[in-house]
């Protein structure tokens, strides 16, 4: 019996119209436990580099995590992955909501999708019933209409469907895939569904799952609520309201939002307003989003309240729900200090089924192309001259991809080139051709240089976490964080806890400080909470994003040795989350990526320091048992059971028998 | 529970009494300018309704307040509940306890009721002497 997971895949070949279910192997679960790790494995299995985004033989895989619908709290999230159109390598999104637990009680760990549709299409998995079912009469529609549409036509209201809209369709290549209150946004992954035909996938299940050891079980996940109370009645101090809770950042709920504001640029990442966020904003923003939000709303088995449903009575958008910096990206991006506009266009925006972090991004370096003459009045016929109105005749342009529109939906790196005319120099804030959060700093921080430089997921939000993002401000402050900090992997306590306890001191300041080897160290705890939960399905909100987490590396083990009835440590935990780290970076290196392609935008931090950030970029590829290239060692393979791998790098010559 | 932020619907699923047939009683209430069908409060495990089926066996579902864990510790989806959405309280019983008809009696009630008491009582007889 299988435990945990169901231990089947469901398989469909769109070109040629087949469903299969195919038995997995309980091998490759304990080998990387699921979701994001068995998603590289089969890519790596699978699609070979030659293999091109918009080839029927690139898979989209919609999987479940191990924990994915279990007692285990926070245990949602559905991990797309697929090689993404926008930086050529496996990318891999994630989303909340309600699908993945459905997926699994309809008794599948992963749809894997293959081949293209010659029409639009959708696919119906009612538990053992599975069709793919003709959506030619929802071309067009938005994403959330159909939603509705298709529970509506199936007569099934407790149906999950995750869906492309007008974007997906026209394969505008950062469209998401939208599920509701959720969305898997980053890489292109709505591109790929579209690319495919498939317009929608709805699943209803009524299946139990199986829990190896259910009594310790409950009472590990017990535990783990216990903590989330514990949690909400004591936030961290000195840190900002929206980073002391857990969850994503509870913008929906807190109206403060001076961090965000004044810490992140405007316009094309451009501009730091320190001084935006006054009293009187902060009412006015209140009273808009007190308007607009009408009630707050959880995930699957969640007691964190994210999201919210915003009211279409205010606005003209229809009712759809958001959690977030998504009601910030678009106000932020068309400089505009009307928060009743962000809410507006980001309903628009989900409709037509595009990532809330690039769009708008897009959007602001079209309108600077514009205001530098590089993008005139003939590329933008009837260009508003309001900010706000030219970015909702934007956002109707790309969607379509009329005009200029066909040009913007390639995303900023390529429109540059495809434009021209000098407009390279505005494309400033890409990490791996994609749009990166819009973030410029002082002092470079050597930490965040190599997660933003290193990171696979190329988005630095699901690669951090844990760490205060600044020196807690007083000594007190800072003991007082360290006490009850338990957190912290075994054998590192000392080391991580003098790091907050020292770090703002006069001599303890970036970016030579902290030393390198902790540098690596702090950067790897990171990382790897994340690698666990890509795997498991369980809610970075609930672990590897916020300050003390619910759930960390030592509860880890037990949690999920008690579900799946495997025996793993803390050791065994971490060298899984190693392995799926280093599959996906063989995946990647495979398709191309090396040394050059892992740099942080120019301006990032304004004061850099080249020769030191080679120095560490070095120290953190030895750290991780890679070479100078970044490509993982046979060694480093070999230890991890990843044979296969060296062996193929080998034969492509990109692993060559030299040292380094 | 059933819900649809979007449509604002909020339906809890209660799991009562086992009930043999549906009822008549279908009014529209009004709440907070949205209707509601009598269904939708209704406690009882009733035929119409497949959400008061579990789903491998086809069985009603009742609630036994999570009858395995210790007296008076409160019942799984409380516990879990810890934005106090559910509560747990005890309630003085209104009515006569003395009225209540034990488990086996409401079933040998409906039988009753379906087949008559004549031949409820004969066939118990005969199952009965077939025993001894």
């Amino acid at each position: 019996m299988r435990y945990a997971e169901t231990g089947v895949n469901l398989e469909i070949d769109l070109s040629r119209g087949s469903i299969e279910r195919e038995a997995t192997d309980p091998r490759l679960t304990e080998l990387h436990l699921g979701g994001l790790g068995t998603n590289a494995k089969i890519l790596w299995d699978r699609v070979p580099p030659e293999v091109d985004p918009f080839s029927p033989d690139n898979l989209l895989i919609f999987s479940t995590g191990l924990l994915g619908g279990t007692a285990a709290p926070g245990g949602n999230r559905t991990i797309v992955s697929t090689v993404s159109p926008q930086t050529l390598l496996m990318a891999y999104s994630m989303m909340g909501g309600f699908f993945a637990p459905e997926l699994k009680y309809a008794g599948y760990d992963k749809i894997i999708i293959k081949g293209k549709s010659p029409s639009l299409v959708y696919l119906w998995v009612n538990g053992d019933k599975v069709e793919i079912r003709d959506a030619s009469h929802l071309r067009g529609k938005g994403a959330l209409e159909t939603a509705e549409l298709i529970r509506q036509e199936l007569k099934e209201p407790k149906a999950q469907v995750a869906a492309i809209g007008l974007a997906g369709e026209n394969r505008v290549l950062y469209s998401s895939i939208e599920q509701g209150r959720s969305s898997a946004s980053r890489g292109g992954m709505g591109t790929v569904m579209g690319d495919k035909g498939l317009k929608a996938i709805a699943v209803r299940g009524k299946k139990d799952l199986n829990i190896a050891r259910p009594g310790e079980f409950m009472k590990l996940c017990n535990e783990v609520l216990k903590y989330i109370e514990f949690r909400r009645d004591n936030p961290i101090k000195g840190v900002p309201p929206i980073l002391a809770g857990l969850g994503s950042p509870q913008e929906m709920a807190i109206y403060d939002e001076k961090w965000h504001t004044t810490n992140f640029s405007w316009g094309n990442a451009r501009i730091r307003r320190k001084d935006f966020w006054t009293e009187e904003t902060e009412k006015k923003w209140r009273e808009i989003q007190e308007k607009a939000v009408e009630r707050l709303v959880s995930c699957y088995n969640c007691p964190m309240k994210c999201g919210a449903v915003i009211s279409h009575s205010v606005l003209g958008v229809s009712k759809y729900m958001m959690k977030c910096y998504s009601k910030l990206t678009y106000v932020m991006a068309a400089m505009t200090d009307d928060l009743e506009f962000g809410f507006e266009i980001a309903g628009r925006a989900q409709e037509y089924g595009v990532d809330g972090y690039t769009t708008p991004q897009v959007m602001a370096f079209a309108v600077e192309l514009y205001e530098n003459g590089i993008l005139t009045d003939q590329d933008l016929p009837g260009f508003p001259s309001k900010n706000e109105e030219r970015f909702f005749y934007l956002l109707d342009k790309i969607v379509r991809r009329e005009g200029i529109g066909d040009v913007l939906a390639n995303g900023v790196y390529r429109a540059a080139r495809q434009i021209g005319k000098g407009a390279e120099a505005y494309d400033h804030n890409t990490i791996k051709k994609q749009e990166q959060i819009p973030i410029k700093l002082g002092m470079l921080n050597p930490i965040y240089y190599i997660m933003w430089a290193t990171g696979e997921k190329v988005n630095i939000t699901q690669i951090e976490g844990q760490l205060p993002q600044e020196p807690l401000p007083t000594k007190e402050l800072r003991e007082e964080f360290v006490r009850d900090w338990i957190q912290i992997p075994t054998g590192k306590e000392e080391r991580f806890k003098r790091f907050v306890l020292e770090w703002g001191d006069e001599d303890k300041k970036l970016p030579f400080w902290p030393p390198i080897d902790l540098v690596c160290e702090l950067v790897e705890w990171q990382e790897t909470m994340h690698y666990i939960d890509d795997a498991t399905g369980i809610c970075a909100g609930l672990s590897s994003f916020p300050l003390k987490p619910p759930y960390h590396i030592h509860n880890l083990p037990h949690i999920i040795s008690a579900a799946m009835g495997m025996d793993i440590d803390e050791g065994k935990l971490w060298e899984i989350a190693k392995r799926n780290r280093n599959l996906l970076r063989a995946v990647n290196v495979r398709r191309g990526l090396r040394r050059k392609d892992e740099r942080p935008p120019e301006d990032h931090w304004r004061k850099r320091f080249p020769e030191f950030e080679a120095h560490v970029h070095d120290e953190y590829y030895k750290f991780k048992g890679w070479n100078k290239e970044g490509i993982p060692t046979k060694e480093t393979l070999n230890k991890l059971g990843l044979d296969y791998v060296s062996q193929d790098l080998e034969q492509r010559g990109i692993l060559t028998n030299e040292k380094g | 529970m059933f819900f649809d932020p979007l449509k604002n619907i909020y339906v809890p699923v209660l799991a009562g009494e086992y009930t043999e047939a549906e009822c008549n009683g279908r009014s529209i209430y009004t709440i907070n300018g949205k209707e509601y069908d009598e269904c939708s409060f209704c406690r009882a495990s009733c035929p119409s309704r497949e959400l008061f089926k579990e789903p491998d066996s086809d069985l009603p579902l009742k609630c036994d307040m999570c009858e395995e864990r210790s007296p008076g510790e409160e019942p799984l989806c409380v516990q879990w509940c810890i934005n106090d959405a559910l509560t747990y309280e005890e309630r003085e019983e209104e009515g006569e306890e003395e009225g209540k008809l034990k488990e086996m009696e409401v079933g040998l009630e409906s039988l009753v009721k379906k087949y008559g008491a004549k031949t409820v009582r004969d066939t118990l007889a005969r199952i009965a002497k077939a025993k001894d």
